[in-house]
């Protein structure tokens, strides 16, 4: 997988020191390293972004070559240390790994990190495969600390989560920090910035200049036509023109490995004498920029199509189908669609609609429905956050009503209160998510006064990226056992006054212990914290089934949305195989008609 | 029929099915005969219950993009009828199809919601123009004693088949160097359980 070619690479490197906030598609990476630590590798989950950066920054400050990785909105919250650290610099290598996510497959946005690149004056490295992400990962590692600056490594999902055989090089590289030197540089001032900002535009026209040599930007072809692509886009284009075959003319071909800052000499190289160029990129259309910039400031009579022009889609996912589609319609040729077996007899039987949702016997459908069931003739409004917990907002739950970014639950549900202080504002948070970013917001609406109804979905992992461990679980990616950290403590500790632990799989309790949050937010913000396991890392419970004479009433579809349970020839049924046993159906049925099976043995 | 050496295949399916796996023992047996491969897997939010594809391509030559475009694909297993259905656009004409034959339901949201055919999917893949195989993965896994080893079962029914472009002693190796090793004979069984059912 691209993302473990990129821990391998990082480790072949010599890398000391490995941070970062799990988050898909970059997750994989991270726990790559810490598998393979040859035992000289510090690596660990961060409780954020911003923690992590700072934390690789400080051992890189001392020497150490450091990774970071997260996903693209994760370098949202790193921003702050980013930008400054531009100017301050690092000692050892630095190599930020930020995964963008074309489509968007698994985030909220499709921004690109290639344009942060060029904001924070960083060189952003593009791979197009895990064979070029593990060889550009020692690339990136050694420029970093050729020019003392930290670097942005940023595959696509594509690469992170292709796979292909890789040859991997010796992994047992002894890193060789020479320690913390006391410097004044270590220290930004006003003074200091604007020094390290001359310096900084001074390092990016000497990079750009080292960039038009680098191995992995690629200039071929001849001709007065001209394609220019990136990272797994350039692997689309190659797939299209061999499809095309024969009809494709003469053309020059540019492959951009170094969006920021851009390969110049080379661009200049590739522009010369072209008459058209189309640029197939996904994300922002940077290198259709930078092309238009540089024919402009050169004045070459080049057009340059691409998002602009309409040729290449603004927003998704690029596909070989796609990049076939514009590069036909660049060169004015027909493309005949390749035949499959889409048509033919019974077209009109479409398959289902399938969105993603809770598996059976998420503790989270247990949670979303006592807050619901609590609230059913109370005007209330539920906000949701980040996290596997947002597939809540499925019907017939229905019970996310915003969501905007990690942590926002907290504190838009403030917002919310000041305007409509007469309904019950409800931020339902996950255990990783709420020591994320979660604490700073109730410690605002504790600080501010504003009564809103904190409820924790504490499942015990980071459950939507892969189970990972974090502050409350008690774990490290070193493997040693951590003194866990206890939300309720924390909680009770920022001046919450009403904070009440329950499992959500208790439906009458957990109801119950909603309304006694409800009726405590008088007295300002109130807590709940539903502890139950995710069923990934939780044993499967006991079978049930309906009792068909009973069944009357459907509300067991009407009301969880469980996956184990549908209705066949009429009947309700629980599909044994999903069940997890986790008895939240059985305590629904108005009627008692779901039976617990007593167990002969354990399920599979 | 493209066989061995240059064999595109399209692994569809629900999240939960074990569609990465399949990908990775395909993916392990072309490194062991030699052969360049790149695969792209759904991970992420639709591992969750949600559609997930993963293409695996194989060849002697250098592959470009791990990704197919439409009419690409010589193989299409199928995890569910349905999810096969929704990825037949990858299938060339005269490809072959290996599906389970039983449907996983949407999950209902009313009474009516989940009305959903799996013969009506089935049909539609039988009359698609491909060569079809349909598999009793329950019956399979029943025998073999683990819902876990569908992914398997299903790789045996290709290989079986010749669709693969690996025989199943090719696919026993790389089980064995792919699965833990407590679960490696449940495993070897379901490949052979799945190769028999095919040929049946």
């Amino acid at each position: 997988m691209g993302n473990e070619a990129i821990a391998l690479g990082a480790i072949a490197a010599g890398v000391g020191v490995v941070t970062g906030y799990p988050g898909t598609p970059s997750s994989e990476i991270l726990p790559t390293v810490a598998q393979r630590n040859p035992g000289r590798i510090h690596v660990e989950w961060s409780t954020n972004e911003k923690v992590a950066l700072e934390v690789a920054a400080g051992a890189a400050y001392a020497g150490a070559r450091t990774l970071v990785t997260m996903k693209q909105v994760g370098l949202n919250v790193a921003s702050d240390p980013l930008m400054s650290l531009a100017y301050v610099g690092v000692k050892g290598g630095m190599v930020i790994v930020v995964a963008d996510d074309p489509g968007p497959i698994s985030s909220q946005t499709e921004q690109d990190t290639r344009t942060f690149g060029l904001f924070s004056k960083l060189p952003v490295f593009d791979p197009a495969s895990p064979e070029e992400a593990y060889a550009m990962i020692g690339d990136a590692f050694a420029l970093s600390e050729r020019y003392g600056t930290p670097v942005l490594f940023r595959p696509t999902t594509r690469v992170c989560h292709g796979n292909a055989p890789v040859e991997v090089g010796d992994l047992s590289a002894p890193p060789a920090p020479d320690g913390f030197v006391k410097d004044p540089k270590w220290v930004i001032f006003p003074r200091l910035a604007y020094q390290s900002h001359l310096r900084i535009e001074q390092r990016l026209q000497q990079i750009a200049d080292e960039f038009s040599d680098y191995r992995f930007n690629a200039l071929s072809g001849s001709g007065r036509i001209g394609i220019a692509t990136q990272g797994i886009s350039s692997a689309y284009v190659a797939d299209a023109l061999a499809a095309l075959g024969d009809s494709i003319p003469e053309h020059r071909r540019l492959r951009v490995a170094t969006p920021h800052p851009f390969p110049r000499r080379l661009a200049l190289a590739f522009l010369e004498g072209l008459d058209q160029v189309l640029v197939v990129e996904e994300l922002d259309p940077v290198i259709e920029r930078e092309l238009l910039r540089l024919a402009g400031e050169c004045h070459l009579p080049v057009t340059v199509l691409g998002k602009g022009s309409g040729h290449v889609q603004q927003a998704g996912e690029n596909s070989v189908d796609s990049v076939t589609r514009a590069l036909a319609g660049f060169l004015g040729l027909e493309v005949e669609p390749a035949a499959d077996c889409s048509a033919g007899a019974g077209e009109s039987a479409e398959p289902p609609v399938r969105p993603p949702v809770l598996c059976a016997g998420c503790p989270h459908r247990a949670s979303f429905l006592a807050v619901k069931e609590a609230m059913r003739k109370r005007k209330a409004v539920f906000g949701g956050d980040i996290g596997c917990y947002t597939l809540g907002n499925a019907k017939p739950l229905d019970m996310v009503d915003t969501c905007l970014c990690m942590g926002a639950s907290v504190t838009v549900a403030q917002g919310l209160h000041v305007v409509e202080p007469e309904a019950v504002h409800f931020a339902f948070i996950g255990d990783s998510t709420f020591f994320h970013t979660g604490i700073p917001g109730v410690i605002n609406a504790v600080y501010n006064q504003t009564p809103i109804v904190l409820v924790v979905l504490d499942n015990s992992t980071t459950a939507m990226t892969g189970l990972q461990p974090h502050p409350g679980t008690g774990e490290t990616m070193m493997g040693a056992v951590a003194q866990q950290i206890d939300i309720a403590t924390v909680l009770r500790g920022l001046g919450v006054r009403h904070v009440e632990s329950c499992d959500p799989l208790q439906h009458d309790a957990a109801k119950a212990a909603v309304l006694r949050a409800v009726e405590a937010t008088a007295e300002g913000v109130s807590a709940l914290i539903f502890e139950a396991p995710c069923i990934h890392v939780a044993s499967t419970g006991p079978s049930y089934v309906i009792n068909e004479d009973a069944c009357k009433c459907q509300l067991c579809i009407t009301r969880l949305g469980c996956p184990a349970i549908s209705q066949v020839d009429a009947k309700m049924r629980i599909d044994d195989d999903l069940c997890y046993g986790c008895d939240l159906c059985a305590q629904m049925c108005p009627f008692d008609a779901i039976e617990r099976v007593e167990p002969t043995e354990g399920k599979a | 029929m493209s066989m061995g050496a240059n064999t595109n295949i399209i692994i569809a399916g629900v999240g939960g099915q074990g569609t990465v796996l399949a990908s990775k023992l395909v993916a392990r047996a072309a490194m062991d005969a030699g052969l360049r491969v790149r695969t792209s897997e759904t991970i992420g939010m639709a591992q969750r219950g949600g559609s997930v594809v993963s293409h695996v391509r194989v060849s002697e030559a250098p592959i470009a993009s791990p990704l197919m475009a439409p009419g690409m694909a010589d193989l299409l297993i199928g995890f569910e009828p349905g999810e096969a259905v929704r990825s037949l656009a990858f299938l060339r004409p005269g490809g072959t199809i290996v599906t389970n034959a039983q449907p996983v339901a949407p999950v209902a949201v009313s009474p009516t919601s989940a009305a959903y055919s799996g013969p009506a999917m089935l049909e539609r893949l039988d009359g698609c123009g491909a060569r079809l195989a349909v598999i009793d993965g329950a019956a399979i896994c029943a025998e073999i004693g683990s819902l876990k080893v569908l992914n398997v079962a299903l790789l045996g029914a290709a290989a079986g088949l010749g669709a693969l472009g690996f025989s199943l002693d090719q696919f026993e190796t790389a089980i064995r160097e792919s699965v833990r090793e407590r679960f490696v004979d449940m495993n070897l069984r379901a490949l052979h359980a799945g190769a028999r059912s095919a040929s049946a």
